[in-house]
């Protein structure tokens, strides 16, 4: 196949895959919490837009029914909700430390070609025009689980979990045109469940440790314990 | 090979190096008057960067007594390289005899000895400051010239030529087509362009001693003739990279052919295009302010990160099974 040939529409579809990549790295590599939400958000927005455009390419009229979901799912609804959290928890200015960036991010292109590597049989069965993007959408998922790898902070690792959603659907977008509109719905449902519960358990992983730091966990005995415990690291 | 023995096309190549060499310093006067412009400032007149040269060339060499004769020659050498490396860039017509001798991996190398005679040249005199620079410079060069080697690998893979006018011919050829990898690759050359040039995040250009100053640093101890020609090579540097950026990103205008009308309007095409780029250029100067140098390797990682990117997705996406 030559890239040349391909029509604009589907050389859209492509550029739409590697600017979802981006999104993803994107993710992976902002310290602040509200931008990585912010990332979130954009990637919610292209990965709807892909949806869109393959509906369009591939003359799929049930895709635009899963784009609109998406958008308004994971664009608008899951940013504003999890925006709203970090600003009700006053930590919308803190900086997360993650520990290698340099590494983190070539560990992320590693896991980039390894994706590749993974999805050339599947790509050689396929005969749809969006077969290449197969990879870069397993990819997505990958670096999803890195961010929740990397990450302490309990919100980021929710993001990063959207964020492994996020791919999940691509993947099953551009391998079968998507899933039937009845599991759409309920993973749709699933997932703004879900970031509710989230929610909830962010305030009571405050209230209870005084910090979203989920390594703190690890640590977690009994109360006059943790006081001295802290007593000592001071 | 026909290219080589042509007349005609070495007196064109003459021709192009010398308007490449006399609009260097009017594009760097552009610029300082988009920057004058965007920050409310009254602007300098488009010939001021012509008439400080000249003020320069005419005033007098004073050089320390410690230096050795590497001191004087490196100016030479500095302007000289980024001469030849303005020669063998296509900047109004594709096919030029310099282009058949010299692929882009020379034009690197033509850049990395330049910087080199720079880097020694600044540390001849012995003087705090010209060490500090230099071993900034180097640092940072070292960070940009993988990423800027690897966004051009990217290009070539795509043109199947490392050649740069056979690689701008087959893009021209092919028309429009919205590659993933080259959006990556231009990225990254822009971000590489910015660092290796000396501008606003990594560098500012008009410092003039301050603790952070790279470039500046360097040429401190330069006076007279020898600045202007260092200066000088300063702006053909960030010329070079305006032009390789929007010839290799933006070809179309380009003459394929050497009729004086295709010239025309390639050379009317070119102008549009750096006045364009350089809009972009002032804009992210007047928005971002200058980076503390231990950020300056992060930076680059970015570049290199786009450029690794570019590549994946060149393989990934547009190879095909």
């Amino acid at each position: 196949m030559n890239f040349a040939q391909l029509g604009l529409q589907e050389q859209g579809v492509i550029l739409l895959a590697a600017l979802i990549l981006l999104s993803s790295f994107a993710m992976l590599a902002q310290s602040r919490i509200l931008a990585c939400i912010h990332a979130f958000a954009w990637q919610g927005v292209l990965v709807a837009a892909a949806t869109a455009m393959i509906a369009l390419v591939a003359n799929q009229p049930h895709l635009y029914l899963s784009a609109i979901l998406t958008f308004s799912l994971k664009a608008l609804l899951i940013p504003w909700v999890l925006h709203r959290i970090v600003i009700k928890l006053e930590i919308a200015h803190e900086v997360e430390t993650v520990v290698n960036p340099a590494l983190v991010i070539l560990a992320a292109a590693a896991l980039v070609a390894f994706s590749y590597y993974i999805a050339m049989p599947v790509e050689k069965l396929s005969t749809l025009a969006t077969r290449n993007t197969i990879a870069i959408s397993l990819a997505v998922v990958l670096i999803g689980m890195l961010i929740m790898v990397t990450r302490r902070q309990a919100i980021t690792q929710v993001v990063g979990f959207m964020s492994i959603e996020n791919g999940l659907f691509y993947t099953a977008v551009v391998a079968t045109h998507g899933m039937p509109m009845v599991v759409e719905l309920g993973v749709a449902f699933d997932l703004l469940v879900a970031t509710v519960i989230f929610g909830v358990f962010f305030f009571q992983i405050r209230a209870s440790i005084d910090s979203l730091d989920v390594d703190r966990l690890s640590r977690l005995v009994e109360t006059s314990e943790i006081d001295e415990m802290t007593v000592e690291e001071e | 090979m026909a290219d080589l023995l042509n007349l005609q096309g070495w007196l064109l190549v003459l021709l192009q190096t010398v308007l490449f060499v006399l609009m260097a310093p009017l594009l760097t006067g552009w610029l300082r008057l988009l920057k004058a412009w965007l920050q409310n400032r009254s602007a300098p007149s488009l010939s001021q960067p012509y008439r400080n040269l000249l003020k320069l060339m005419k005033k007098e060499v004073l050089v320390a007594q410690t230096t050795t004769p590497l001191f004087r020659i490196a100016p030479y050498v500095v302007f000289a390289t980024t001469v030849l490396t303005a020669a063998i860039i296509p900047l109004l017509t594709v096919h030029l005899p310099t282009a058949a001798i010299a692929d882009v991996i020379v034009l690197v190398g033509f850049l990395a000895l330049g910087r080199f005679f720079l880097a020694l040249a600044s540390m001849d005199a012995g003087t705090a400051f010209g060490g500090m620079g230099s071993s900034r410079e180097m640092t940072i060069a070292s960070l940009a010239e993988p990423a800027m080697l690897m966004a051009i690998f990217t290009i070539t893979m795509t043109a199947q030529s490392t050649n740069i006018s056979q690689a701008i011919d087959f893009l021209l050829g092919q028309g429009l087509v919205l590659r993933p990898s080259f959006m990556f690759a231009l990225l990254a050359l822009m971000l590489v362009a910015v660092a290796e040039t000396g501008r606003v995040p990594v560098d500012n250009p008009t410092t003039h001693l301050e603790l952070t100053m790279v470039h500046e640093a360097m040429i401190l101890e330069y006076s007279g003739r020898h600045l202007a020609l260092m200066e000088w090579a300063a702006q053909l540097k960030l010329m070079v990279y305006g032009v390789l950026i929007s010839n290799i990103f933006f070809p179309w205008g380009l003459a394929l052919d050497n009729t004086p009308h295709n010239l025309l309007l390639s050379f009317i095409s070119l102008i549009g295009k750096l006045m364009v780029l350089s809009v972009v250029l002032a804009l992210a100067e007047t928005v971002l302010a200058k980076m503390r140098l231990f950020r300056v390797p992060n930076y680059l990682n970015l570049a290199f990160l786009f450029a690794l990117l570019g590549m994946l997705s060149h393989v990934i996406l547009e190879a095909g099974a």
